[in-house]
């Protein structure tokens, strides 16, 4: 049986690698990455690929109607419109900063949403 | 009496550029203060909410108000003043001193005057208008960016169903933001063989939503009265149509997303040389327009894809104005960095070899290339050498030419890139 080959572009960074898996019995031959970062998205990628969220949130404030925010870990790409359906619930009613805590565990899983600006 | 406040330095533009020059001008010891014409700091990165930002100077995948927020901060603990929603009316020089008419709302008109003047401004889109379409001009074709403005900053859908004209990151973006937000987006229509924005964004804007990206193809027409109501596409050959590839798509909008210009119009009335190349002002190494005393840097120099790159032009123009608002200027002994084969453009555009220093320069290259070799030269002199397995026009290249080694008596330095 012929070794079948995946190629993955890297998105951790610009360079934007195209990086080639061959499946071994147990593990992955990887090249094409530029970096040590690649091998690890790249088995990843092709066992369940992950992204963070980023979007934003509804507020009370006039002069800042939305807060930029982000999950503060990856998630399930597959999963991204089942969080995006929970975080659109929100509504803002406090002065936040970078960094506070928006909605606390996603989904029940151990993933919050955080704001990126503050108001 | 209406009295002009002095400073040493003055930027204008509050973004990461505008913050990062005053942040370095201050420190630097020069009396300095941002010109912002919006309500808040931050530019265009407020409305730039993905991640990816900051990658070489954190070492972290930051969103883009995130990033901004780092630099209002340090803006804000040195205590730099800031003139918001202030609009420069007049810019002007007398003598060796710029002086600057502004209105905001709470002072009303207000006069500003210092020997240096950093350039910010950022830049703005391409529109519509600025690339060829037939048809109407309804109401539901607007920029990638003013759609990322509605969505983001406003918090307004401005579609349901649309068409993506035009494959630069930011147009990429929108297409999953779009996406992500309930709206259906038919697909990107990209002219050109190849897309124009990075792989990555192909990848994790277009594939991972399952959206099309469809090259060789054009938005012909635009359909509807008063609202969008459809576009009519066509496939390409060296730019023209092929008669009987159109095809009609329902939408409700048309989004393009055709590339950026750096914003410098509040300089035409001083003539600063311009690069038509770059659509920035020609520099030196201190990014030092030609005109002394004006120093430009971000994205009004030249479009940047990476933002840490626009903070570092940022902080080498506001030392070096704080420099020159310090010391003045002796002769500057220019000569050019010339772009030769397959480069698009250079900058700096100009080196002063009075200086001995190193120089940070950038080039993009003009078509898509492998394993080509970079060479900086001038008669008989080889600067650089360096080689690369791949270079394509949307990712800017970084190079470090050292001064001490080039000679002070050449009329040129010349960059290329040549297949080995
Ligand atoms: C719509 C859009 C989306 C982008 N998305 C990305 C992205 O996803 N990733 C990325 O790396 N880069 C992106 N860019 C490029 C981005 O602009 C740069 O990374 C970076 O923000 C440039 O910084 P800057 O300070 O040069 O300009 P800006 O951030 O544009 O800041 C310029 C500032 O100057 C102010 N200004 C302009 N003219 C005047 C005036 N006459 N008087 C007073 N103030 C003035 C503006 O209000 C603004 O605050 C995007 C650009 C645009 C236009
Ligand atoms: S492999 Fe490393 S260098 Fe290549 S894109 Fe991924 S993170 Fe960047």
């Amino acid at each position: 049986m012929g070794k079948k080959l995946v190629i993955v572009t890297c998105i951790t960074c610009p360079q934007s690698c195209a990086i080639e898996l061959v499946k071994t019995k147990d593990d992955y031959e990887v090249s094409g990455n530029k970096c040590k970062k690649g091998k690890e998205y790249a088995i990843q990628e092709v066992t369940n690929p992950m992204r963070s969220i980023t979007t934003t949130v509804k507020t009370i404030f006039k002069d800042f109607p939305r807060l930029p925010v982000k999950t503060d870990k990856e998630i399930p790409l597959n999963d991204t419109f089942l969080f995006m359906e929970e975080i659109n619930s929100v509504l803002v009613k406090e002065r936040l900063k970078p960094g506070d805590i928006v909605l606390k565990g996603i989904r029940n899983m151990d993933i919050n949403l955080v704001a990126t600006f503050g108001l | 009496m209406l009295i002009t406040q002095k400073w040493d330095v003055i930027v204008i533009g509050g973004g990461p550029a505008g913050l990062a020059a005053a942040i370095s001008a201050h420190d630097q010891g020069a009396k300095t203060c941002i010109i912002e014409r919006e309500e808040r700091l931050g530019g265009i990165l407020k409305q730039c909410i993905h991640d990816g930002f900051g990658l070489v100077t954190f070492k972290e995948k930051l969103t883009g108000p995130e990033y901004a927020w780092r630099y209002i901060e340090q803006a804000n603990e040195r205590n730099v003043p800031v003139f918001l929603n202030s609009f420069v009316m007049d810019l002007k020089k007398e003598g060796n001193i710029f002086k600057l008419s502004l209105i905001n709302s709470k002072e009303g008109a207000f006069y500003l005057s210092a020997p240096a003047i950093v350039l910010a401004m950022g830049c703005r889109e391409r529109t519509a208008k600025q690339v060829f379409i037939h048809g109407t001009r309804p109401a539901g074709v607007f920029t990638a960016g003013l759609a990322q403005y509605f969505i983001n900053i406003q918090g307004h859908m401005p579609t349901k169903k649309c068409v993506i004209l035009g494959s630069g990151d930011i147009g990429l973006i929108m297409a999953r933001r779009l996406t992500l937000e309930g709206a259906t987006v038919h697909g990107v229509y990209e002219i050109l063989p190849e897309p124009s924005g990075l792989t990555r964004n192909v990848v994790q804007c277009l594939q991972d939503y399952c959206i099309p990206l469809h090259l060789n193809t054009t938005v012909a027409k635009v359909h509807g009265k008063n609202r969008v109501e459809g576009v009519t596409i066509n496939s390409v050959k060296n730019f023209k149509p092929i008669p009987g590839t159109e095809k009609y798509i329902d939408c409700d909008a048309l989004i393009v997303s055709v590339g950026l210009i750096p914003e410098n119009e509040i300089i035409e009335p001083l003539n600063v040389p311009i690069d038509p190349k770059t659509r920035g002002p020609f520099v030196d190494q201190n990014l030092m327009t030609m005109f002394d005393g004006i120093f430009s840097c971000g994205n009004a120099l030249h479009v940047n894809d990476l933002v840490d790159y626009v903070s570092e032009s940022g902080n080498i123009a506001g030392s070096n104005a704080a420099n020159f608002a310090k010391e003045n200027l002796q002769k500057r002994n220019l000569i050019p960095v010339t772009p030769k084969d397959n480069i698009l453009y250079v900058v700096p555009q100009y080196v002063d070899l009075n200086q001995k220093s190193e120089v940070v320069i950038f080039f993009r290259s003009s078509r898509t290339l492998r394993d080509v070799k970079l060479k900086v030269y001038s008669d008989g002199n080889n600067y650089i050498s360096k080689k690369y397995k791949v270079v394509r026009p949307p990712e800017m290249e970084r190079i470090i030419l050292n001064l001490s080694k080039v000679p002070s008596n050449i009329s040129e330095i010349n960059i290329e890139l040549k297949g080995e």
